[in-house]
């Protein structure tokens, strides 16, 4: 921008950027959508994958959204929403689903947001300016139950998001959630997964003891049961 | 989808929700689970229909107004 040069009145500044801290309450909102008016509140008990995309009617995020399609049963398996995001209006967004049906015979069955005012867009730190002053970057926002976010993914507008990688990570949530362990790099459903770090020396004496796989003290793994 | 369209009448999925209300009050689980829709499809339909009068909220559950009984008759 030029020195003395306004900014565009759809441009978001800097200090409008919100970020969204790991652990905290995800920021409230009440949004129009594509299956009428939501807030957050109503996905209490439910997880939710926020997810962001540039823009309606472009090649990438139409990829995204077919690929975001083919996973929301698997994802409802897993007791898991998805709501979408861009900074496009109602009718844009109803135009460009039905546009992806008939071309692709894809149907998209979760709602989109309509962030016009980009309301929802600064509470997320969905705008990055360098990447696009106007339009959403591609994020991802794993929300718990409890409304806790618990998982953040932030990528360019050049690269399509990866469907495996946000099953998987909701996978890993889950059992962190359910057995009280981490789960290592590359980790899939079924393979052995992290016990935590033993907090005393004594903890660390005792866990060679208790049967788990231990490389050390310190990264030691388990095998959960059957269909954990 | 919507449970109320702009004319103020109930839509299809509107009209599921206020069938699934006719014979007692249920909090949203229950609606859910009788209906087949969503949670969160459920909470926001029937935040619509309880504004457009269709439906009453107490004490956490919500049952048919007046207005919703008429228009099931």
């Amino acid at each position: 921008m030029l020195v003395g040069e306004k900014p565009m009145s759809n441009e978001v500044k800097d200090e409008e950027i919100g970020l969204p801290i790991l652990g905290k309450e995800a920021p409230d909102f009440e949004a129009v959508t594509t299956q009428g008016t939501l807030r957050l509140s109503d996905y209490k008990g439910t997880w939710l994958v926020l997810f962001s995309h540039p823009a309606d009617f472009t090649p990438v995020c139409t990829t995204e959204f077919i690929a975001f399609s083919k996973i929301y049963n698997d994802l409802r398996k897993r007791n898991v929403e998805l709501l979408g995001l861009s900074v496009d209006s109602v009718t844009s967004h109803i135009a460009w689903i039905r546009n992806v049906e008939e071309k692709t015979g894809v149907k998209i069955p979760f709602p989109i947001i309509a962030d016009l005012n980009k309301d929802v867009a600064k509470k997320y730190g969905m705008i990055h300016p360098e990447q696009s002053k106007t339009e959403t970057v591609r994020c991802v926002f794993v929300i718990d139950p409890e409304s806790k976010i618990r998982a953040m993914l932030y990528y360019p507008l050049t690269t399509g998001r990866n469907m495996s990688e946000i099953l998987r990570l909701i996978d890993a949530l889950q059992t962190t959630d359910k057995h009280k362990v981490a789960t290592p790099a590359n980790w899939k459903p079924g393979e052995p997964v992290v016990v935590p770090p033993p907090a005393t020396a004594e903890q660390a004496e005792e866990r060679l003891k208790e049967g788990y796989t231990c490389k050390d003290w310190y990264l030691c793994t388990k095998k959960l049961p059957e269909g954990q | 989808m919507p449970c109320v369209s702009p004319d103020g009448k109930p839509t299809t999925t509107g009209m599921t929700t206020l069938k699934a209300l006719k014979d007692a009050a249920l909090a949203p689980e229950e609606v859910a689970s009788k209906t087949g829709q969503p949670l969160f499809r459920v909470r926001s339909g029937l935040r619509e229909l309880k504004n457009a009068g269709f439906v009453e909220e107490k004490a956490g559950k919500y049952l048919l107004s007046e207005a919703g009984k008429t228009l099931l008759k």
